[in-house]
């Protein structure tokens, strides 16, 4: 007798075929249609061949800017990779002390929780405007609206957690002699790195659009200023790589934090 | 060396009275049970002494002195759950009292200052049973291994008082009886005062040298909250008796 379907597991291969199945589905569908638009119009630029994709990618990745003698692709990688890896640093800070001070303090938490609260319920783009006013066009302004689209949401996440360890922790660790200090460093941080590294995680993909908002908006260089650059001439040839490219910076970013917080923080990781 | 004095205690919430005035005048060295119906106020008392909770009116002091109304270092304390912590290991749970106090700042210790830190904690780990376990995560112990490490956390410091509310309410029993036997050795080496809530009332008389049962003792049934629980039954149990549940593991 053949048992339910919720009790069917694929073996590993089977299970890593079905994770590809759906990607192949989408290349061949793309493959198609392009070569349909093709067939009657040539000179159709909404769905380039794979090969004018690959033949553009070439010459971004490999070859230098006539005009400004840069390889696009990399200097625009590195230039947004810098502005995200900056704003997400300085938000990780921003959010750790914050939801310390909130979570353990309660004075702290008094004075900073509606603020807090409030600050989270600015929509980033619409101060845009005011980033680019004060702090002008060049990266602050940049760094900055990621950090105001980001910072407010992992530091309330972290504060939650803060406040989900057992009282009877916080109890355990003064009856051991801990001061308010060594009670943040010993008990509260250890137990927030973890928690920290899925917040950012989960804020990955906002700071994303948010970084692509601003580079679309004023700069000079990074993915999301290219791809808005070259949407004038419709230019899906580069469009598309570097979305292919961006979404697996974002997926590899993940994957890396995964594996550090398996690796740095056993103790936290759910029995096998 | 610590004797306890509960001074005309009361403790309200709003117009909800829990206790109401509580006299107790508790031995040094004395192993005190506490048993009475849930709601009867026997963890807010303990909660009391552990500093989590304030009196509404009188007070409670520790030979003579008015304790801190916040948790401090002369009292241990060890819950049903959750008492130790999930980052650190078996040793460094152990560990970590030690540190903290000789280490203000940093909160942890280094080179030959951390060797006989260490040497502590594991002597306290093999009185407990726990030495094999040492490099394990609290969450990879049985719930008996939990409370072991718990109980020997809060030891190795050497509080004055030790707090145990409920700790081996969610044990198996044939594990029940072994935590009994190491609860009775360290507070016979380690000279300290013990309050226990307990749900059990077998164990109550069996490690108390002296047993409370908290019960209201008037009821009002138009207003159920206006009356708090006191102290029905104050009982000195024979020491002899105690004696011989502590002699039995040597034999």
């Amino acid at each position: 007798m053949s048992r339910r379907l919720i009790n069917q597991h694929p073996g590993r291969a089977a299970g890593l075929a079905l994770g590809v199945l759906p990607f192949v589905a989408l290349l061949l569908v793309y493959v198609i249609a392009s070569q349909l638009r093709l067939a009657v119009n040539a000179d159709d630029k909404l769905l380039p061949s794979l090969s004018t994709i690959v033949d553009t990618f070439h010459s971004y990745a490999f070859e230098e800017d006539r005009r400004s003698g840069q390889v696009l692709f990399w200097a625009d990688t590195w230039a947004s990779l810098k502005r995200i890896g900056a704003a997400l640093g300085i938000s990780a800070a921003l959010a750790m002390l914050l939801a310390v001070g909130i979570g353990v303090i309660p004075r702290a938490r008094a004075l900073l929780s509606p603020l807090l609260n409030t600050v989270a319920m600015i929509p980033p783009l619409a101060i845009l405007p005011i980033l680019f006013i004060v702090l002008g066009l060049e990266e602050t302004s940049k760094i900055a609206l990621i950090v105001i689209g980001v910072a407010p949401c992992v530091s309330r996440d972290l504060a939650l957690r803060v406040a989900e360890l057992p009282r009877e922790q916080i109890i355990k660790a003064q009856t051991l002699g801990a001061s308010t200090w060594q009670l943040i460093l010993r008990v509260v941080l250890p137990q927030l790195w973890p928690r920290l590294i899925d917040a950012i995680r989960l804020a990955m993909g906002s700071a994303w659009l948010f970084l692509i908002a601003a580079e679309a908006i004023a700069s000079t260089e990074g993915l999301g200023y290219r791809i808005f650059l070259v949407r004038r001439y419709l230019a899906m040839d580069v469009i598309l790589p570097y979305v292919v490219w961006i979404t697996l910076l974002a997926v590899f970013s993940d994957l890396g934090l995964r594996a550090l917080r398996a690796r740095a923080f056993r103790w936290a990781e759910p029995e096998r | 060396m610590a004797s306890v004095s509960v001074r005309n205690v009361w403790k309200e919430y709003g117009g909800h009275v829990v206790l109401e005035n509580l006299r107790l005048e508790i031995a040094d060295h004395e192993f005190v049970t506490i048993i009475g119906a849930s709601g009867c106020g026997k963890t807010t008392f303990l909660k009391m002494l552990i500093g989590m909770e304030q009196p509404s009116r009188g007070q409670i002091l520790i030979d003579g002195k008015p304790i801190r109304p916040e948790p401090d270092p002369d009292r241990g304390v060890v819950f049903q759950r959750y008492s130790s912590f999930p980052h650190l290991t078996v040793l460094e749970n152990v560990l970590l009292g030690l540190e903290l106090k000789a280490a203000p700042l940093a909160g942890r210790l280094f080179g030959r200052a951390r060797r006989a830190a260490r040497e502590a904690a594991l002597a306290m780990l093999e009185s407990v049973g726990l030495a094999h376990a040492q490099g394990k995560y609290p969450a990879q112990l049985s719930g008996g291994m939990q409370q072991r490490l718990s109980i020997a956390q809060a030891v190795v410091c050497k509080p004055k008082i030790l707090l145990l509310d409920e700790p081996f309410g969610a044990l198996d029993p044939g594990v029940t009886a072994d935590m009994h036997q190491l609860i009775l050795r360290l507070w016979t080496e380690n000279r300290m005062t013990i309050f226990m809530v307990s749900h059990d009332i077998q164990e109550s008389f069996s490690l108390g040298t002296r047993l409370l049962t908290f019960d209201k003792v008037r009821h009002d049934p138009q207003a159920p909250e206006a009356y708090g629980a006191s102290v029905t039954y104050d009982l000195s149990l024979s020491r002899s008796r105690r004696e011989a549940v502590a002699a039995a593991p040597a034999a």
